[in-house]
């Protein structure tokens, strides 16, 4: 058990690191947002589920179930207020975005 | 009504979290639950959504859910590791036919996590999605690829 859950805690800190990764590498706010959400929840959710396996009492189990759900559906929310304040802000895409069809139709701000 | 179904959801939320059964734990999770369910029960959608029909919907959308989730980290992790990054971002529209808000809201959430897509903000039935390589900019085409798979589901659960 014990080590089931340090293969899936593993693969959850390869894929926090990717997330961290596109932080860096990614070219403007929005591509990096993509690579946070997307590897940041998977990891810590492999994080917590690793715990899981390797924790022999009932609370932690309950806890860190409770804690993935929680996760996964409030991380999408959080980047979909930031994207949308970013956009309405005016910052730009990235020079070799190819489409904004946003900006077409978005409310003015006041 | 409304306010004692979302007080009764707290109360379980707080005894899992806390997960000890003594007096002063469950007389200050009653005391809050209420609390929070005078101000926010509401917003809460009501009792509807849980019958035995939209549970199983339910219960079938969660693996696609973590297989999906579990392709979008393979694929950002391929585009990132690269040395030479595969992107061609953009936004794009689709246009979804869900009527109600919960309904929406899950697909929002559900294309922010599959592979290389984004919702940026919701119009009416529009959907605008930042995606990171963009292979059509056509309306009804961008909605087959991007939300199609999800939608017929999420109708079952929500509508």
């Amino acid at each position: 058990m014990i080590i089931i859950g340090i293969v899936i805690i593993v693969i959850g800190l390869f894929f926090d690191f990717c997330g961290s990764l596109g932080i860096v590498r990614l070219p403007d706010v929005y591509n990096r947002l993509q690579a946070a959400t997307k590897g940041v929840t998977l990891g810590t959710c492999g994080i917590l589920i690793g715990i899981c396996f390797m924790s022999h009492q009932s609370v932690f189990v309950i806890k860190c179930l409770l804690c993935c759900i929680l996760l996964m559906l409030t991380s999408p929310i959080s980047t979909h207020a930031l994207v949308r304040a970013a956009h309405i802000a005016g910052i730009k895409l990235w020079d070799k975005s190819v489409v904004d069809k946003y900006e077409e139709d978005k409310p003015k701000p006041e | 009504m409304r306010k004692i179904y979302f007080a009764i959801i707290c109360f379980i939320v707080w005894v899992l979290l806390t997960w000890n059964f003594g007096w002063q734990e469950l007389t200050m999770g009653v005391v809050v639950s209420l609390f929070v369910s005078l101000f926010f029960g509401d917003k809460f959608l009501g009792i509807k959504i849980f019958s035995p029909v939209r549970i199983g919907w339910m219960l079938y959308y969660i693996p696609i859910w973590i297989y999906y989730c579990i392709v979008a980290n393979i694929d950002v992790a391929k585009r990132v590791l690269r040395p030479k990054m595969l992107i061609k971002p953009g936004i794009v529209k689709i246009r979804t036919n869900l009527k109600t808000d919960l309904g929406k809201v899950m697909l929002a959430n559900s294309i922010t996590m599959t592979p290389g897509t984004m919702t940026v903000d919701i119009l009416g039935d529009e959907l605008y999605i930042h995606w990171i390589y963009v292979s059509t900019e056509q309306e009804v085409e961008a909605t087959k690829i991007i939300a199609s798979a999800f939608e017929k589901i999420l109708k079952h659960i929500f509508e």
